[in-house]
């Protein structure tokens, strides 16, 4: 009995560091071109951009994932697309759970990258540009490398906002043991079910893990703390 | 190699319209000279590729980066060019010899060996930054900076180089740190290198050709002494009128006085440290010269000078008068009032002497 609840408590602790892995590395591939488009362009439909990628800061997780569950659902337009796809139906799913923390944690990634593109400006591009580097070599020998505080919080941020989700996590995940159900979710179990001690092992764990990860982003990266 | 520089860029910015046609020397260095807002900094930008002029033409010879007529434009990284920008933009996440070899690298994937010119250490040497090489950018001082600005662009094999007011963030001290390289640059470059300063200094110092700009707009464009001794430029020049010369060093006196030859005559000046026969560019303002018909041997103005007037023309204080005068083929421009003109009786071709009272040695 002490076993199997051990056993279930570390698959838990297993799927969030894979869940958060997944979803910090997606993060970095999706966030970094919206985050330079944010930060370099002129377009009238910045603010909209940027206001859509922040909406996920203030709205309730229960909304965008009562969202994602419509569109992803068997009659969602995401949902016939993955059907006609031979992909099946991603809620409930651990793929279903990736793409709900992507959308969900986006804004955590967006922002420090682009205040840090913001932060570089104009004049390290054009020089690169007058010492023959095409813009996409620029991008990547100037720009990112000049960056990487931004990319450090951002990676930070997005992982650990992974790993303390909950709400979407219920609402697109469920709580599929092995498969969704992540250390918030045990939490939630433990306590409903009033095993408090293994419920203690698991919120202490989270909260010795939450507090390293902002030390580590507030020392090792003290100009950064406004990305919070 | 002297192929020349052929400009042309219509570009308007809100209120301001930057509108040049300019034809530069393949060689030596053209200054872009005006206030700020006059468009120089701009014109620099449009030549690197770096704004886009609607109504371009842009051409090195018959290499043509620009002409809007056809549709063509090169970016800024497929031309063949060298920029300093006015505060150093090294790489802050590379040293100060990988900054330098940032360029270099690009280049060599990309163009035949013919194009590279220089090699690093060759560079390093020339502008005394060689010391520097295994530091990181932040441990330089604001001069240094600029020098590996300057090397980083030439590595980069260009076949013009753009300054764009690349001593205007330093402090006095650190532009004559500097200045002495910028000098030997243009002793030792085969490429044309287009200046752009609003230092009348830097100018005279540096400058073969000269270019002055107002509101977007080419007021002159010429030889630096021709454009100097024009009378008739706009108002906003005529306060620092004057002529540069470039004397030799004759001989150093035992009274802690220099002589200097030029082709309209000698000129003394405070000991100087260079061996006899060394060039110097002296700048002499009309201000600083005194007309009189007669040479003035009680007085204590040492230099004097005869010449003819060539012509006059009013300046921006209705009480003075500008007088150009032939110095043995020398122009030189003296500022006196109106009531001494009319008084010596100043017209064109009478012979007199200019008494100069300050002669500026750039340095």
């Amino acid at each position: 009995m002490e076993n199997a609840a051990y056993s279930q408590d570390l698959a838990a602790v297993w799927l969030t560091l894979k869940l958060a892995s997944i979803v910090t590395v997606l993060l970095l591939i999706v966030g970094t071109p919206i985050a330079w488009w944010l930060a370099r362009t002129r377009s009238a439909w910045k603010g909209v951009i940027g206001a859509v990628v922040a909406l996920p800061l203030v709205l309730p997780p229960t909304v965008l994932g009562f969202y994602l569950l419509v569109a992803m659902g068997p009659n969602g337009p995401v949902g016939q697309l993955t059907q006609s796809l031979g992909l099946g139906i991603l809620p409930f799913t651990f793929p279903g759970l990736v793409i709900a923390s992507v959308l969900y944690s986006l804004p955590f990634v967006v922002q420090p990258i682009q205040n840090a593109f913001e932060a570089i400006g104009e004049r390290p591009l054009e020089v690169a540009a007058t010492l023959r580097a095409s813009p996409w070599d620029a991008f990547w020998s100037v720009a990112v490398p000049l960056a990487r505080p931004g990319f450090l919080s951002g990676a930070i941020l997005g992982f650990a906002h992974t790993v303390g989700e909950f709400g979407i996590v219920l609402m697109i995940g469920g709580n599929i043991p092995g498969k969704t159900r992540v250390v918030s979710v045990q939490i939630y179990d433990h306590v409903e079910a009033l095993e408090y001690t293994q419920a203690h092992w698991l919120a202490g764990g989270m909260l010795l893990f939450s507090f390293s990860v902002l030390l580590a982003l507030y020392t090792l990266n003290p100009s950064r703390r406004k990305a919070l | 190699m002297s192929a020349e520089i052929q400009a042309r860029f219509c570009l308007p910015r809100g209120d301001f319209r930057l509108e040049v046609d300019l034809c530069l020397p393949g060689h030596g260095i053209s200054a872009l000279f005006g206030h700020s807002g006059s468009g120089k900094t701009t014109c620099l930008r449009a030549m690197a590729g770096l704004e886009r002029a609607a109504q371009g033409y842009f051409a090195i010879g018959n290499e043509v980066w620009q002409d809007e007529a056809q549709g063509h434009f090169l970016p800024p990284h497929q031309r063949a060019l060298g920029m300093v920008f006015q505060e150093a933009s090294l790489f802050a996440h590379l040293s100060v010899r990988r900054n330098m070899e940032y360029g270099q690298k690009r280049v060599q994937t990309s163009a035949p060996a013919s194009e590279r010119r220089f090699a690093l250490p060759e560079v390093a040497e020339l502008l005394g930054i060689t010391h520097l090489l295994e530091r990181s950018t932040r441990q330089l001082s604001g001069g240094e900076r600029q020098r590996v600005a300057i090397a980083r662009a030439l590595l980069a094999a260009p076949k013009i180089l753009l300054l764009d007011e690349p001593l205007a963030a330093l402090d006095l001290k650190r532009k004559l740190e500097i200045l002495p390289y910028l000098e030997r640059l243009h002793g030792e470059l085969s490429i044309p290198v287009i200046y752009v300063s609003h230092s009348p200094d830097e100018v005279a110092r540096l400058a073969d050709h000269l270019v002055l700009l107002e509101q977007g707009q080419v007021v002159a464009s010429g030889p630096l002494n021709e454009v100097l001794s024009r009378i008739n430029l706009p108002a906003a020049f005529v306060d620092d009128a004057g002529v540069v010369i470039e004397a030799r060093i004759a001989e150093h006196e035992k009274d802690e006085l220099t002589r200097l030859e030029f082709t309209g005559g000698l000129i003394y000046v405070s000991r100087r440290q260079e061996p006899i026969g060394t060039l110097l560019r002296c700048r002499i303002h009309a201000r600083d010269v005194s007309l009189a018909l007669v040479p003035q041997v009680q007085s204590s103005i040492l230099n004097c000078v005869s010449g003819t007037v060539l012509d006059l023309a009013p300046t921006d204080t209705p009480g003075h008068v500008l007088v150009r005068l032939d110095v043995a083929g020398c122009p030189l421009l003296a500022r006196i009032t109106r009531r001494s003109a009319d008084k010596l009786g100043i017209r064109q071709g009478l012979a007199l002497w200019a008494q100069i009272k300050a002669v500026a040695l750039l340095d």
